[in-house]
């Protein structure tokens, strides 16, 4: 609750203090009351924006929100965690003891937390700032100064661009985290005066005045604001210099945002006790330490909402991570039905967020799978596509530990081997995943707690059973009928494309094993020709054939060795894309969910009013202040959901872009390789055949 | 005669199994040949020298049933009888395309269009080199035939060459299929028998040794290189399903990675076409090679048990005549019948020399030629992949 309460960023106010004047109620309801009819694009209100406002917040602390809004919306998503629970707690102490306007103190997990909380918490001051913050995004994403000059002078402008504006969603959060802080400031600072009984318009207000002041210096603002991202972007880039500034907010790193809340945190302690004025400056001085080359970062983060496909994709094709996974020397560790496989995992890296350049660990499969659990735990709600790990064979595991060296076991280590280290290249590759302390621990902690709850479910088992679920689940349930033409059409082709894929894989699965009969029966073949050979009476004759099994035999290693090649290169590429083309449909399956979230959230809300409606024709005053006060809890909450959507949208696409990108990247290189194989082959076979040229020349 | 198979599919392929003397004073070829239902039609077409024919060149319209009838003919004919008998070409089988063809018809509605495609293709391909087989084999019976100055002035075979008008030859009822499954059986029995013979010519004794150990060795051969060649033929397959599948799914892309499937599919369309050809060749070359020896070897062995028929015929007449001197009964009658034994076994016996050091010359020409002719075509369809490979991955690292 804390949390959203802080976020509310000062320009909304503006619309929503009009309102407050208004409705005349508390201040607080007044404030989501106004701030929700504004989101659902009747702009009501914002005439004249309180004096209050004016007065409080000096332009310092509206130039912060401001800028770390739209520095940072995307990285803010994924912190949201740490940061909005300092941020709870030191708000939600204050609020406590002064009334019993947040109801809810606990923040939680990350975003949807905080978004549930800011919807629950309507009575609090918090909430009727977020639905502000809501609307400012939308000015930031234009042009900062005029929307704030629009949303005094004409209301309904603000709200309909705010409505526009929510498409940027991921970048409201964010915003709400600076927001936070500052307000926080204002709050410890103002709610000294009066808390108990406007503490909302008060903090509220003290935002907007800012706003106001520096709607005339807009440019100015806009500078601060970048400035602030940049020394952010910067630590981040210092760190991490893989990292491209293309991509946006969202493929921030953990460890970045760790810090970045550190910093804020700081500094709203630091704020809570100094004047916000201070706090600034602080930032400032913090910003400055950090290296310059973080400018272009800022600026391009500051952009993404509004971004093309097209910029998108280009953006793409530009990362590349100087990290190299190899993973080498299979062992088997143990004896009996507890021995396992251990594998070394070596990096090689020019990444500064690596403690060395070289270094190796020893992992076995089920840390693996922990691995992919605990990302998916972390990333899957916010669209990211996790690579999946191979799947867990209990069959040929079970030989490995029986332990005989044949064939088949030897293939299978091989096979899971190679399936291990493509898991682990996807990842890194993976701009946000490869951000994620818990990848770095992987790749460079020399002990790893051991992985629990992998052992029952292997990681691509319980991938199936999840979204087996969430399939039936969502196709019974959901009836999502398709606004963006983008997802209906990528949700299709990639549905599409794993049926297609999967029936290549089997092709290619019958090359493999029609070309192992082929190498089978080149042999037997070349047994028989060896036994006739010695049969045949005529000398030359007979070392022909003697010869030709010999070359038989050499063309039966050639065509094991190029199965071999069908399999690693061409088939195992192909189920890789299988399973990941359902890690892809999980991704819609969330953003479905999120959708599926928001329009539940839209229809209590029109319940609700449907219910005010009835209360208001029977008046009957003393139940209307609950629905009202109901109303403003689900127009929060819808806000929030269709935020949360938007976001997962935004993320969803961005990434799928990306993997796009790398699947046709990917698929080039490996049909490269296998060609080559081919070619390998081919050129062995010209020497062979050539080589017996002259015995079958010599037969006289 | 010695025609190399070549990569037009237009031009006649043929590939001799066997060397034959070059004698131009007949010559035969099927140039064509037509395919009805289950049966087919050769043409045979014969160019000649010789007076005994009434014009130099000519053609007729054969059935399989009557090379059969001319193989049973010469079989059964008493003055060939130490002579090794060029064995009769296979029945056509066109059982694995006509499959195919029941297959394609059945899933014409439920195949895409590309599956259909691909399909279709691989049965025409299919049905090609059945073809192909089929006619090589009934030509190179002929060729046996024409080639050897026996056989080549033999009745029957002018009337199968001459006749212009469609032999009809009368198939074989039950009754007649089962005496020749009967005569099978009391040989394969005889055989049995006359094995405990005690063999008196070294050259013999050897040539049954190798040929009963090398018959079953190339039997084998035969065996283990059909299924070779078959398993190659289904790679081949295989690149063509790959090749369609990849190319419905660049159908349905449209981003960068629409191109390379493309190009994949293209690579393996190509790449199916190569790895064909390969299969086929070494069918023709190899594989009906040791077919082609494994019966002929069977008609050498055949004529060996005559001899050995003769042999023991000889002896048991050996055996009546010393009963009957004993006896005092019968003598000259019974030395009149040695007589004859001894004659038509010394007479087979020589036949049966000659024969046996020809076939052994013409057995190492034939096996020369086709393999150098096979490690040729392997060598020609190998550069022909590396080089389309080469292009491909030029093509693909360029864009």
């Amino acid at each position: 609750m804390a949390a959203s309460s802080e976020r509310s960023p000062p320009p909304f106010p503006d619309s929503e203090e009009p309102e407050l004047l208004e409705d005349s109620d508390d201040g607080a309801d007044a404030f989501t009351g106004t701030s929700i009819s504004e989101m659902d694009s009747l702009s009501p209100d914002t005439t004249g924006p309180p004096k209050d406002l004016f007065n409080t917040p000096p332009e310092d602390i509206f130039s912060d929100p401001l800028s770390d809004i739209n520095s940072e919306p995307q990285k803010n998503v994924k912190i949201q965690s740490p940061g909005s629970d300092e941020a709870v707690d030191l708000f939600s102490d204050p609020l406590d003891d002064e009334a019993d306007v947040i109801s809810s103190p606990e923040v939680q997990n990350p975003v949807p937390d905080l978004l549930k909380e800011t919807v629950e918490t309507p009575k609090s001051d918090v909430i009727g700032k977020a639905p502000i913050d809501i609307s400012s995004k939308p000015v930031h994403k234009n042009a900062i100064g005029a929307r704030h000059q629009d949303i005094f002078e004409d209301p309904p402008k603000d709200s309909s661009k705010g409505s526009a504006a929510k498409k940027a969603g991921s970048a409201e959060l964010f915003g709400d985290d600076d927001d936070d802080e500052d307000e926080e400031e204002e709050m410890f600072k103002e709610p000294l005066k009066a808390m108990t009984k406007k503490p909302q318009p008060s903090v509220a207000s003290g935002p907007p005045i800012n706003v106001f002041t520096e709607v005339k210096s807009e440019v100015k603002v806009k500078q601060h604001v970048k400035d602030d991202p940049t020394d952010l972007f910067a630590e981040e880039a210092v760190k991490a210099p893989a990292t491209k500034p293309s991509s946006s907010g969202g493929s921030r790193t953990n460890g970045v945002h760790s810090e970045e809340q550190d910093i804020f945190s700081e500094a709203t302690v630091e704020l809570s006790l100094d004047s916000p004025l201070n706090d600034r400056k602080k930032k400032d001085a913090v910003k400055a330490s950090v290296s310059a080359p973080a400018a272009p970062v800022a600026s391009s983060s500051s952009k993404p909402p509004s971004k093309t496909l097209e910029e998108l994709e280009e953006e793409e094709s530009e990362d590349k991570f100087d990290l190299n996974i190899s993973i080498t020397n299979p062992e088997k560790i143990g004896d009996g039905m507890n021995a396992y496989m251990a594998y070394k995992v070596s990096t090689q890296t020019s990444l500064t967020m690596f403690r060395s350049k070289t270094f190796t660990v020893r992992r076995r499969f089920s840390d693996f799978l922990g691995l992919y659990e605990k990302l998916s735990e972390k990333h899957s709600q916010n669209g990211f596509i996790i690579p999946p790990p191979p799947e867990k064979s209990i069959l040929g595991m079970t030989k490995v530990k029986v332990g005989k060296e044949d064939p088949s076991s030897a293939e299978f280590v091989e096979r899971r081997r190679a399936a291990l280290e493509r898991y682990l290249q996807r990842i890194v590759s993976h701009p946000s995943l490869l951000q994620d302390p818990d990848v770095r621990e992987f790749l460079e902690k020399e002990e790893l707690p051991r992985a629990v709850g992998t052992q029952a479910l292997s990681g691509a088992g319980f991938l199936k059973m999840l979204n087996k679920a969430t399939d039936a689940v969502s196709k019974m349930t959901i009836k999502m009928n398709e606004q963006d033409v983008w997802f209906d059409e990528k949700i299709q082709d990639v549905e599409n494309e794993e049926q297609q894929l999967r029936k290549l894989h089997v092709m290619v699965e019958s090359l493999v094993n029609h070309r192992k009969e082929l190498s089978g029966n080149t042999a037997v073949f070349a047994k028989s020709v060896a036994m006739l050979g010695s049969s045949e009476d005529n000398t030359a004759l007979s070392r022909a054939l003697s010869q030709l099994a010999e070359v038989e035999d050499r063309i039966e290693q050639l065509h094991q060795d190029q199965a071999a090649n069908d399999f690693f290169t061409f088939s195992e590429l192909l189920a890789d894309y299988i399973r990941l083309l359902g890690a892809v449909r999980g991704c819609f399956d969330q953003r479905m969910k999120a959708w599926q979230r928001w329009q539940d959230a839209e229809n209590m809300l029109q319940k609700k009013r449907e219910s005010e409606a009835k209360l208001l024709w029977a008046n009957k005053p003393d139940k209307l202040q609950q629905a009202k006060d109901e109303i403003s809890e689900w127009e929060a909450k819808v806000t929030q959901f269709e935020r949360e959507f938007e976001r997962i949208s935004a993320t969803v696409q961005k990434d799928v872009i990306r993997f796009d990108k790398e699947k046709a990247r990917d698929f080039k290189r490996q049909i490269i390789k296998y060609l080559e194989s081919l070619l390998h082959s081919e050129q062995q076979l010209i020497k062979y055949w050539e080589a017996f040229l002259p015995e079958a020349k010599a037969i006289a | 005669m010695t025609s190399i198979s070549d990569d037009s599919d237009k031009e006649k392929v043929r590939s001799v199994s066997v060397d034959l003397n070059h004698d131009a004073s007949l010559l035969i070829d099927i140039p064509d040949a037509l395919c009805e239902r289950d049966k087919v039609k050769f043409t045979v077409h014969t160019k000649t020298t010789l007076s005994s024919f009434q014009k130099p060149d000519f053609s007729v319209p054969r059935q399989h049933e009557d090379f059969i009838w001319l193989h049973d003919t010469i079989v059964e004919t008493e003055d060939y009888a130490g002579l090794i008998i060029p064995p009769a070409p296979p029945k056509p089988d066109f059982e694995g395309p006509r499959e195919k063809m029941h297959k394609l018809g059945e899933g014409e509605s439920s195949m895409t269009k590309e599956e259909y495609a691909k399909m279709k293709q691989e049965l025409e391909a299919e049905y090609l080199a059945v073809f192909k087989k089929t006619v090589q084999v009934h030509e190179v019976f002929l060729q046996r035939l024409s080639s050897h100055p026996v056989f080549s002035k033999d009745r029957n075979f002018h009337i199968f060459l001459e006749y212009d008008q469609d032999l009809t030859v009368r198939r074989k009822n039950a009754k007649e299929m089962f005496g020749g499954f009967f005569k099978n059986m009391v040989k394969t029995a005889d055989e049995v028998l006359i094995s405990g013979v005690k063999e008196v010519d070294e050259f013999f004794e050897q040539e049954k040794t190798f040929l009963l150990d090398y018959s079953v060795k190339i039997k084998d051969s035969a065996a283990k290189a059909e299924k070779m060649t078959r398993s190659h033929k289904n790679v081949a397959d295989d690149y063509n399903h790959i090749s369609g599948a990849l190319n419905s799914t660049a159908a349905d892309n449209n981003s960068a990675f629409k191109k390379h499937l493309e190009k994949s599919a293209d690579v393996f369309e190509k790449l199916r076409k190569v790895e064909d050809r390969v299969a086929s060749d070494q069918e023709l070359k190899l594989t009906e090679l040791l077919r082609y020896y494994t019966r002929d070897i069977q008609a050498a062995k055949d004529l060996l048990y005559r001899r050995a028929r003769a042999l023991a015929d000889y002896e048991n007449s050996n055996k009546a005549l010393d009963k009957a001197r004993l006896k005092g009964k019968d003598i000259a009658q019974a030395e009149e019948n040695q007589k004859q034994c001894l004659q038509k076994f010394d007479k087979l016996s020589e036949s049966g020399r000659k024969e046996l050091t020809s076939f052994k010359a013409r057995r190492v020409i034939a096996f020369r030629k086709n393999l150098i002719e096979m490690t040729e075509l392997e060598i020609k369809h190998a550069k022909n992949s590396v080089s389309l490979l080469q292009g491909s991955i030029e093509m693909l690292k360029g864009n």
